[in-house]
């Protein structure tokens, strides 16, 4: 219910863009620099866990 | 502590330990006694043959070879060189490095960095200065005749003047220099001009002719880039000692060829990663375009690895400007974000405007290959032609296909792939 009577506010994770959207419509919002580990490679974030990364 | 992250923590205290000193210029022949036997010419980045080596390679190896004697002229060396009558080796396999094309040949003169720590050594030659220069794969009469002058005079100079003393120290002087607005790969303004004053005394005591002092003053005193080799030694003579650490995945060499981008990693001894090299993104001198560009060459890289250049772009905001990778205020950000690749800083190497931060150091593959975030480079940018020289400067990436091949092959060795 707190979210429809006030203002929200974010933390943003990964893609900036949605960051940027919020800003623009005046939405307090901090934005995490984020991205999954070597971008997402399966295989290689397999062995950087085992490597542990 | 798992035994890769203490074997990454020994790594960099080898770094951090070190105490590189230039004690003197001596004749390549000397410096590297395998380049007495046949006709070895060392290049920058991993190995190449002359197929496959780029316009500026070829030309430089066109020209040392005249220069040494080994081909009546160009066309001829190049003939020759094509023939295979010419062995090409990494100047990395033989504790040296070069700028751009690197060229290393018996009769040079190399300076020598002594690591006291350590006890190893490394060389470079000596900057050529700007405009066409070997370096940049020229090799005109002009070229020929002012390699030949820093063999027969500069060289003899700063090796009697070296030699003299108890040489520079280095850890100091590129300290100050990090305080003075450089990074030791695209500014050496400072450093150049500190290593002048430190040696200018033993100089005029070693000279027995002032015009020939003048010379020599002028000449180093006219080339802002003239630190950059000694930074080149400074940084091969403080990595080679971090070579075959068991379980350490710390980068020990990034060098380019002008074809193809090689790393070496401390764990997986001395074997290259490569991919093909990328091409600068920069800012091109009046009359020059990217058409006009080579891609990326040099083991100027080396400086990088050690935690300057790119890695230390926020000492020296002016350097952001000249190579076009933003405003003078964004230089920090470059640092900043290497510092998430490195195991550590130095305290040692600071820089005043980001608080003191010391420069990150010690480049840990699993980091990059982790955030995708490759080794930020500046760099020179080459002519694709042989004998035209510099065209402009600016930021590189190391290709990430490197790291994550020495990821793979790093896996193997500790048995997890």
């Amino acid at each position: 219910m707190q979210l429809l009577e006030h203002k929200p506010v974010v933390i943003n994770v990964g893609l900036e863009g949605f960051a940027d959207e919020l800003d623009s419509q005046d939405v307090t919002v901090v934005h995490l620099d984020w991205r999954p580990p070597a971008g997402g490679d399966a295989e290689l974030a397999d062995l950087l866990s085992r490597l542990g990364s | 502590m798992n035994p890769i992250d203490e074997a990454n923590h020994e790594a960099l205290q080898i770094m951090l330990k070190a105490d590189p000193v230039l004690i003197d210029v001596v004749s390549a022949e000397q410096a590297i006694p395998a380049l007495r036997e046949g006709k070895k010419i060392l290049h920058a980045g991993p190995p190449i043959t002359w197929k496959r080596m780029c316009g500026p390679m070829q030309g430089a190896v066109m020209g040392i070879a005249v220069f040494e004697g080994w081909a009546n002229d160009l066309d001829d060396a190049a003939q020759r060189a094509a023939n295979g009558e010419y062995e090409f080796h990494p100047n990395h396999h033989f504790d040296a490095v070069g700028p751009m094309t690197g060229m290393t040949t018996r009769s040079q003169p190399l300076m020598v960095v002594e690591n006291r720590t350590h006890g190893n050594r490394a060389f470079c030659a000596i900057n050529e200065g700007l405009g066409k220069v070997m370096r940049f794969g020229g090799n005109d009469e002009s070229v020929l005749a002012r390699l030949a002058w820093l063999r027969d005079v500069l060289g003899p100079l700063m090796g009697k003047a070296l030699r003299s003393g108890d040489g520079v120290a280095l850890k100091n002087l590129v300290a100050r220099g990090l305080t003075m607005g450089d990074e030791m790969h695209q500014r050496n303004v400072a450093c150049s001009g500190l290593l002048l004053r430190a040696l200018s005394p033993s100089l005029a005591r070693a000279s027995t002719d002032t015009a020939v002092l003048a010379d020599a003053l002028a000449f180093m005193g006219g080339n802002d880039q003239f630190f950059l080799n000694v930074a080149m030694a400074c940084g091969k003579s403080m990595m080679d000692p971090v070579r075959n650490i068991e379980h350490c995945c710390v980068v020990t060499a990034m060098s380019r060829n002008g074809t193809d981008f090689g790393i070496r990693v401390s764990g997986t001894g001395d074997q290259w990663f490569t991919a093909p090299v990328e091409m600068p993104e920069g800012l091109y001198f009046p009359g020059f375009s990217e058409a006009d560009a080579n891609p990326d060459m040099g083991d100027s890289t080396i400086v990088e690895t050690i935690g300057l250049g790119g890695f230390a772009m926020g000492a020296a905001p002016a350097v952001a400007g000249f190579v076009g990778a933003g405003a003078a205020s964004e230089a920090a950000l470059f640092t900043r974000s290497m510092r998430e690749i490195t195991c550590g800083e130095n305290p040692e190497w600071t820089i005043p405007s980001m608080d003191y931060t010391g420069v990150p150091t010690g480049i840990d593959i699993r980091l990059v290959v982790e955030t995708g975030l490759p080794p930020t480079i500046n760099t020179g940018i080459a002519h694709r032609e042989p004998g035209i020289g510099q065209v402009g400067a600016g930021v590189v990436k190391a290709p990430m296909r490197c790291f994550t091949d020495a990821l793979r092959a790093f896996a193997q060795l500790e048995g997890v792939a």
